[in-house]
């Protein structure tokens, strides 16, 4: 019994069991000065986990009383962040060496946000939800404070931190509401709850849970502590922000959203749309006036988490499967175009100022091209693979009925492509100045990006075999 | 006789004043932590009051992962806390503002 138990959930044993070990084990022997190895170690453990899901198969399997389900839905969420996070730690590791910032605690605070992730997006009970979900965010707030000495950082992590414990306890109370009018806090008792008469209180619980994790996926107007902390963070904490946690909170709303409240679409499906909307307007027309660039990725991230949005909106396994697309391809792009942020630097300083862009394809046009295509990427423009996710989207939410949606979302994706070509602008057309660029160091920063770049161009023939996998995976979660 | 009503009454207004503490705080950030803490044990009272009245002890099970998490969450905050005030000299809610926009 508990044997069975402990396979399903294997992987995050040994995930954690590799936190603690390598926790005690760093701490007593050379703390910081191992914590370069122990980056590489963690992203080969990350890559190595990843490989032992990807290659373990099998159906559904659910474990603890039905507390933890393991099926292809979480599967392909696991996959898809442990490999996110696995690139993140490596591509940051230079980075954050040389501006001593590489403790020793940075990888082992990733491993356990991770483990958290994909504790939550298996759960199948409100608890293993809360915990999973905590965890993560737990780590997360360590992370973007990791700067000690940096007033920005800091404050960032208190930022981070008062917005995410208010999210969690929307969060709890609607999960004690949920609890209450459904008398289990199992999924499957709360569907069968809520698919009779829908009373008020499930119905408070639903919009308060998903209010919680809409601040979780920072969708409009939940959102306000995304730049802020997206600026004070390290840029590779910033990184791994825009990438692991966001597949990891979309995953997990779809995934309450459907297997507790799949009966009644309907009513949550007003709310997505919304949200929706609002990310999506705002994301385009904010970010416009930034000149910070990890504040204008910020916004970036608030639009194309509206773009998700619209996706899990449809309420439809093809909606599912658009947003399963949609979520890897944004952080393919992402990650190449943080590389490239962090590789921005003058005088061995980081600069994340826009106009520091100017001319750049003159001093280094193999790097300015390999931007150009993930920022037309990012703008969703055709032949590019950012331009199929998108149209993944659309046509779910155009399928499920959702025409003004659709409008919105086409002339969101057309305004937010203003700032995405103004940098594009900046880099080869851009005015003289005094101050550029170094010239950039060689190392894994430039191999990221142009893996990244010329993912989004070859992509395009099949998508990797992405879409296949998401299709499972998203029958798997409605079924 | 208190009934359910009575007790989601008092966790419903504890629940509301914690988010009025953290929107209409003006003086620091120590007021904030006390009102996370302030919903997360509103959330605790509707969830034993719930196990209760259905005779079903998740509940409160549930009550004791929550109180454990808000510890290590208190913790955390005020570990961040301590970070802010030795970076910045103050911890009022006024100064968290280097960042806008």
């Amino acid at each position: 019994m508990i044997t069975a138990d402990l396979t399903v959930i294997l992987p995050e044993v040994l995930l954690a069991v590799y936190g603690l070990v390598a926790l005690l084990l760093v701490a007593y022997t050379g703390k910081d000065k191992m914590a370069s190895a122990l980056t590489w170690l963690t992203a080969g453990v990350f890559v190595a986990i990843a490989a032992m899901i990807g290659l373990g198969g099998g159906g559904a399997q659910s474990a603890f009383g039905g507390m933890f389900m393991d099926d292809a839905f979480a599967r392909f969420a696991k996959i898809a962040f442990l490999l996110a996070a696995a690139a993140v730690l490596v591509m940051g590791q230079d980075y954050m060496q040389r501006r001593d910032l590489l403790r020793f605690e940075y990888p082992i605070l990733v491993v356990y946000a991770v483990v958290g992730m994909m504790v939550m997006v298996s759960a199948a009970d409100l608890m293993v939800l809360y915990m999973g979900l905590e965890l993560q965010s737990l780590s997360l707030y360590v992370v973007a404070a990791l700067r000690r000495e940096s007033p920005k950082s800091a404050e960032a992590g208190m930022k981070y931190f008062v917005l995410g414990a208010l999210s969690s306890g929307l969060l709890l109370y609607g999960s004690a509401l949920a609890y209450g009018f459904a008398g289990t806090t199992g999924f499957a008792g709360i569907i069968n709850a809520a698919s009779g008469e829908l009373g008020l209180g499930l119905l408070f619980a639903l919009v308060l849970i998903v209010t919680g994790l809409s601040f979780k996926v920072s969708a409009v107007p939940f959102h306000m502590w995304t730049p802020d902390v997206y600026e004070g963070a390290p840029t590779p904490v910033t990184a791994f922000f825009a990438t692991a946690p966001k597949i990891a909170a979309m995953a997990l709303l779809a995934r309450v959203l459907h297997d507790a409240f799949g009966a009644i679409v309907p009513q949550w499906q007003q709310i997505l749309v919304l949200l929706s909307i609002a990310s999506m307007a705002l994301g385009a027309v904010a970010a416009i006036g930034q000149s910070d660039i990890k504040r204008l990725m910020a916004y970036s991230s608030i639009a194309h988490m509206g773009y998700a949005l619209m996706g899990l909106a449809s309420g439809t396994a093809d909606g599912v499967q658009a947003m399963l697309v949609y979520m890897v391809i944004y952080v393919a792009m992402n990650i190449g175009t943080f590389a490239f942020i962090m590789s921005m630097e003058r005088d061995g300083r980081p600069v994340t100022d826009i106009s520091a862009l100017n001319l750049y394809a003159r001093a280094a046009p193999g790097r300015a091209l390999a931007m150009l295509v993930l920022l037309f990427s990012l703008a969703g423009i055709p032949p590019l693979v950012g331009f199929f996710g998108k149209l993944y989207v659309l046509r779910a939410a155009f399928d499920a009925g959702l025409t003004g949606l659709v409008i919105a979302g086409v002339l969101a994706s057309v305004i937010g492509a203003y700032y995405y070509l103004r940098i594009v602008y900046l880099m080869y057309f851009g005015a003289e100045t005094e101050q550029g660029l170094d010239n950039s160091r060689g190392g894994i920063l430039p191999v990221v990006l142009a893996a990244s770049a010329i993912a989004m161009v070859v992509g395009v023939i099949n998508l990797f075999g992405i879409e296949s996998a998401a299709a499972f995976a998203a029958q798997a979660l409605l079924n | 006789m208190i009934g359910l009503e009575h007790y989601l009454g008092v966790a419903a207004a504890l629940f509301v004043i914690g988010i009025f503490g953290l929107f209409l705080n003006r003086k620091n950030v120590i007021i904030l932590l006390m009102s996370i803490e302030l919903i997360l044990l509103s959330v605790n009272i509707n969830l034993v009051a719930f196990s209760s009245h259905l005779g079903d002890l998740a509940g409160q099970v549930f009550t004791l992962f929550v109180l454990t998490v808000a510890a290590a969450e208190a913790a955390i905050g005020l570990a961040i806390l301590v970070c802010f005030f030795r970076n910045r000299g103050t911890i009022d809610v006024e100064d968290v503002n280097v960042m806008k926009g």
